[in-house]
């Protein structure tokens, strides 16, 4: 734990913002005003927040289906996410795009998903073209990485973008974020390395690490590890994986047969990352109770704000449905 | 006759299939749905319920729960049809086919004629489809023109219950392999079913769904349904409507097409799909080219626009054909000259 307080402030409300976010789309959800299929993040943030504080605008992330908490961590506007999943004209994507299809080039998003194990192999283009651009002053390279879940690391695309990103030498990082379910099957049926995919990284030839995804300090010291390693001319790619939990259905209106009796209840009491960083810090005396309750306050008043105006945001017009297909046609 | 959903006479059919003869198998992702969960085999049984019951009546052998892996699923229906089984593959949204083209496309469609004429691949590849969900532009699309244009491929379109389950016991028997477009708005939707155990229907028929003198318009799928409504909203003002279901794009029933047209010479082509290379642009020509003679008006195309599938709700109504659309249409084609 090097953390100084601001740095510490910060993780903490960019995981809280994304909790409040993503708790409070599952209510609004319910009353069918938002349209379309929602994946949600939460009890995931310590993983996107550990990875994406290491992260400059210049390092590119590529998201999934389940993006919004990538988005934030990678800096994403709150109210323009929260405008596009209403589907308003004012929304990051003027609302052609949705929960699923979020992004922010100019963060260095470059887009949700819905196509599961599409991410990988945007991501190893964008890291080629971070090597072609070569190391800064420092001799660092610029990195891309793929969030990819465990359902996601299936896909005979992640494989191929895997085997090409290490015969490139792509400054490129995979990232597995083991929630044991793709959608409602369970990862140790899907996956044939047995509740292990790093282990498949490993076999394509690049060097590998594991972490406990729900402790943001175990993510966020093992990432500067990734990052460090990866981000050396030379090296090329490298993969994490993250076990990590899920606290709401795939999709909003799942009802979760496959879960066991009281696993929610047991995973919101022992595996909340927000829970377990709050004891951490407190009981470490990095920060008060009353520091955190402030980030509390102000993670919902954000979200609450984020609400009024993506209920007020303008609403596209018939005619906008073709925009944007070319730049000039 | 039973009333039942489109759902259920899908999920009825291929279960009496599958009673019926062994070779019979269903693979994809999450058609049992639960596996390796507390809650086990079943907990979900299908994302669709169109599967659901399945593993606990045929067991682990025949019915195939697969991880994420479109490429695979495609591949291995060609395998096990070529290796004389009777395969249903669910691509769980017809989007998902980019993943699995080339098997689909190379490999499938292409292995009996590459193979001249000594292969038989009697696979099924169902393909939920089709917008309405808000669910943009890689959950929604009509992908009918891809798999229209290839050779060695028929393609299915149903649009009621009762098609659904004469159709689908069709492409289980039939010996080719067979797309099977399940439009997702229709799945609630309840209608009488013929129970015959041996009920099918032949592709290559069409069904007329509304029948009228003036205008022709020909649909598929969810457009069927809407160009019912605008028929019976024209028939107030004295307009009748032929409206032709083609049930399936693959084989054709021309005759069905141009007979209409001949009588009523005008022409209105429903389609979900993009305008450009589609199934509009294809029966269109078809029009031109074989019963010119006949038309009264130039031949209308009501489709989305040549752009992905948005989100928002505004936008997706506007790219959607709807029953409006279809009247104005329609009136179009009558008020021509
Ligand atoms: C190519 C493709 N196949 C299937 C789906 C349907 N689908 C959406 S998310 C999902 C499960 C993904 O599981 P995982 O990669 O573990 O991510 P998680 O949902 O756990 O975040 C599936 C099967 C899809 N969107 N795209
Ligand atoms: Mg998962």
């Amino acid at each position: 734990m090097q953390l100084n307080r601001e740095a510490l402030t910060r993780a903490y409300r960019q995981m809280k913002l994304i909790r409040e976010f993503e708790e409070r789309l599952h209510e609004e959800i319910q009353t069918g005003e938002i349209a379309g299929f929602t994946h949600l993040y939460c009890g995931q943030e310590a993983v996107a927040v550990g990875v994406c504080e290491h992260l400059t605008e210049r390092d590119k992330i590529v998201s999934t289906h389940r993006g919004h908490g990538h988005c934030l961590a990678k800096g994403c506007d709150v109210d323009g996410m929260m405008k596009e999943i209403w589907g308003s004209q004012d929304g990051l994507c003027n609302g052609k795009g949705g929960s699923m299809h979020i992004a922010d080039i100019d963060k260095g998003m470059l887009g949700a998903n819905g196509i599961v194990g599409a991410g990988a192999p945007i991501a190893v283009g964008a890291a080629l073209s971070n090597k072609i651009d070569g190391p800064d002053e420092n001799g660092k390279l610029a990195i891309a990485l793929a969030f990819s879940g465990d359902g996601a690391c299936n896909q005979g695309t992640t494989f191929e973008a895997m085997n090409l990103a290490v015969v490139t030498k792509a400054p490129c990082i995979f990232v597995f974020e083991n929630n044991h379910y793709s959608e409602h099957t369970g990862v140790d049926y899907a996956v044939g390395t047995v509740q292990d995919i790093a282990s498949r990284a490993e076999a394509f030839g690049m060097k590998v690490w594991r972490a406990d995804g729900t402790d943001f300090f175990a993510v966020y010291d093992t990432f500067r590890e990734v990052l460090e390693y990866v981000r050396t001319p030379g090296n090329g790619p490298a993969a994490v994986e993250f076990d990590t939990e899920r606290f709401f259905g795939h999709f909003e209106g799942d009802p979760q047969r496959y879960r066991g009796e009281g696993e929610l209840d047991r995973l919101r009491a022992e595996r909340d990352c927000l829970k377990i960083f709050r004891a951490s810090v407190t009981g470490a005396a990095l920060l008060d109770a009353a520091d955190l309750d402030k980030i509390d306050a102000d993670a919902l008043q954000a979200i609450e704000d984020a609400v009024t105006a993506a209920r007020a945001g303008a609403r596209p017009q018939p005619e906008n449905v073709l925009d944007n297909v070319y730049i000039s046609y | 006759m039973a009333k039942l959903t489109y759902r259920d006479a899908i999920r009825n059919t291929m279960f009496q299939e599958m009673q019926r003869d062994e070779r019979v198998v269903v693979l994809g992702e999450d058609v049992v749905g639960g596996m390796g969960t507390a809650g086990g085999p079943e907990a979900i049984g299908g994302i669709w319920s169109t599967t659901t019951g399945f593993y606990d009546a045929f067991g682990p052998n025949r019915v195939i729960d697969t991880p994420i892996s479109e490429s695979a699923i495609m591949g291995a229906a060609g395998g096990l049809a070529l290796a004389g089984k009777r395969p249903i593959a669910e691509i769980m949204f017809a989007d998902f086919i980019g993943v699995s083209m080339d098997q689909l496309w190379n490999q499938i469609a292409k292995f009996r004629y590459m193979f001249g004429g000594k292969s038989v691949c009697p696979a099924v590849i169902r393909m939920p489809c089709g917008a309405g969900y808000n669910a943009a532009a890689q959950h929604s699309q009509m992908i009918s023109q891809f798999v229209t244009g290839m050779p060695g491929i028929k393609v299915v379109m149903p649009t009621t219950p009762e098609d659904a389950c004469g159709l689908m016991r069709q492409a289980i028997r039939d010996d080719d392999p067979v797309v099977f477009l399940e439009h997702k708005f229709l799945y609630g939707l309840t209608g009488e079913v013929n129970e015959d155990p041996d009920f099918c229907i032949p592709f290559g028929h069409a069904r007329l769904a509304r029948a009228g003198k003036d205008v022709t318009i020909v649909a598929s799928g969810m457009m069927v349904r809407y160009a019912e409504t605008a028929a019976d909203d024209l028939a107030q003002d004295g307009i009748g409507c032929d409206v032709i279901d083609i049930r399936t794009t693959s084989p054709l029933d021309e005759e069905a097409i141009l007979d209409s047209v001949e009588v009523t010479g005008r022409a209105v082509i429903v389609d979900e799909a993009p305008p450009r290379c589609s199934l509009a642009t294809d029966l269109s020509s078809l029009i031109a080219q074989k019963a010119f003679a006949s038309l009264k008006a130039p031949i209308e195309m009501v489709t989305p626009p040549h752009t992905p599938v948005p989100f928002a709700r505004e936008l997706e109504s506007a790219y959607l054909p709807s029953p409006a659309k279809i009247a104005a249409a329609v009136r179009k084609t009558l008020d021509y000259r």
